[in-house]
């Protein structure tokens, strides 16, 4: 283990994460739908037209179901919150041991999963039949995708001894060929279904649609409006972003910082801006060619990632 | 040849779009309010579906509204206002008010077409309860039978501020 950092580069590591990760989100969105809309032939809303919803999201009314209890108003803050503590803590611009033993990938996880079924208990929680049916599709996505995603993660913790995040990318960074191992491969793989299922992209759920009987994320927000509907969309682009951080961190892990210092900072900010900004144009212009899959097959493709991860664990525990 | 498809499709050729007219004092609120973000709800009062159509084709590649910022919404919670087309049908006013009611404040609706303005070709029929200003307060109206995509978009840009 190299000696800890200094507080200040911690500090400025965690404060434009947080920062990134905030206004990122919404830029993200806005550039997978512009290459989304070049692909279809249209010239599309600017790629801030997704912080301008928010800014005007922010000053409108807010609404609230006659029945809704006080879970309401929390699920989006929880939502936001989580994501952000994850920001905070996880290794995106820079990895090293500064990050203590808090940047853990089980803790990323079941972060992520306290905001998703935050959101689920606001949906129930407004009384409606598209929020109860959005919650209960959203937690059936949930538990599928879940085990898949503990399974691949526990495939990449095995040969790092650790399920520590800097320990497993400085790990890859030093065994370069560690990154093309059949488990590591067949991880990627599951883990990519996942983050396409979790964040609520095609095939699995489309973000666009208008028909309630075909909608998951769209029809648990249904209700919300004004500042708290600006927080739901807000935390589910950051949510996007520290997944497709995590995933880049994790599988192409070369540019993060492994030092402090400015230079090393400044690389590292570059190399994840580039490394999320492709990933999400691949992701947008597969999302182009893909028509979303029935409900009834998502269980199906989740079930594939499950098996991708648990081939993954096989693999790395019988071929150190 | 695929290739050259695509690179033609990503440059896209939108038709341009006349720039509004300054609007009412209302008008201009909500273009100060919503600064180059506006959704609508879509509601058929009991449209012939012409004014449907109009409005389907003004997201399609050659109008491509969402250039300026304009989106239709599938809940009244998520917009900030209401597209309103065809004679408010008695069937249909009662919703058309609940949905009025569900779009949170400050809210705006646009009439579209002639039927919206004035029941056009269905003025004094039976089933037909009156013009959408008779059930809801309208700030803004598209005329014409059905209104042109081009004047759609020209009108929404000046709710949206684009």
């Amino acid at each position: 283990m190299t000696p800890s950092w200094p507080v200040v580069s911690v500090a400025a590591i965690s404060l434009l994460q947080v920062l990134g990760v905030l206004v990122g989100g919404p830029l993200l969105f806005g550039l997978m739908y512009k290459v989304r809309c070049r692909l279809e032939g249209r010239v599309g809303p600017p790629i801030r037209q997704p912080l301008l919803d928010l800014r005007k999201l922010a000053r409108r009314e807010r609404t609230r179901p006659e029945h809704a209890s006080w879970i309401f108003p929390l699920a989006p803050l929880v939502l936001v919150a989580t994501t952000l503590v994850i920001a905070v803590i996880a290794p995106l611009l820079a990895a090293g041991p500064a990050f203590g033993w808090s940047a853990d990938l089980f803790a990323v996880v079941y972060l992520l999963l306290l905001g998703s079924v935050a959101l689920a208990l606001g949906a129930l929680d407004t009384g409606t039949a598209f929020g109860g049916m959005g919650a209960s599709r959203a937690m059936t996505i949930g538990a599928l995708s879940e085990p898949a995603l503990l399974v691949a993660i526990l495939a990449l913790s095995v040969p790092a001894h650790s399920s520590n995040v800097p320990v497993i990318i400085i790990r890859s960074l030093s065994h370069p060929l560690w990154l093309a191992t059949p488990e590591r491969l067949l991880a990627l793989v599951a883990f990519l279904i996942v983050i396409v299922a979790e964040s609520g992209r095609l095939p699995v759920d489309n973000p666009s649609t208008h028909l309630e009987l075909t909608m998951i994320h769209e029809a648990m927000v249904l209700e919300y409006a004004g500042p708290d509907l600006a927080l739901v969309r807000l935390g589910g682009s950051m949510r996007l972003v520290v997944l497709l951080a995590l995933f880049a961190d994790l599988f192409v892990p070369w540019g993060i910082a492994t030092a402090p210092g400015a230079g090393h900072l400044a690389v590292g900010l570059v190399a994840t801006v580039a490394k999320v900004a492709a990933l999400g144009v691949a992701l947008a212009a597969f999302e182009v060619a893909m028509a979303k899959l029935r409900l009834f097959r998502v269980p199906e493709l989740l079930a594939g990632a499950f098996v991708l991860a648990v081939l993954a664990v096989v693999s790395a525990l019988v071929m150190p | 040849m695929r290739l050259s498809i695509l690179a033609r499709r990503w440059r896209a050729h939108p038709t341009a779009v006349p720039a509004p007219e300054p609007g009412s004092p209302a008008v201009e609120a909500a273009a100060g309010r919503n600064r180059g973000s506006l959704q609508l709800r879509h509601v058929d009062a009991g449209s012939c579906n012409g004014c449907e159509l109009e409005i389907a084709s003004i997201f399609s590649p050659v109008y491509d509204a969402e250039r300026f910022g304009i989106r239709l919404e599938a809940s009244p919670r998520h917009a900030d206002g209401l597209l309103v087309t065809g004679p408010v049908t008695r069937n249909m006013a009662g919703p058309l008010r609940k949905t009025f009611e569900a779009v949170p404040n400050p809210r705006a609706v646009v009439a579209v077409g002639d039927c919206a303005r004035n029941c056009g070709v269905f003025r004094g029929a039976y089933g037909v309860e009156g013009s959408v200003a008779d059930v809801v307060p309208v700030d803004l109206e598209i005329p014409g039978c059905p209104p042109d995509p081009a004047a759609i978009i020209t009108a929404l840009r000046g709710l949206a501020g684009t």
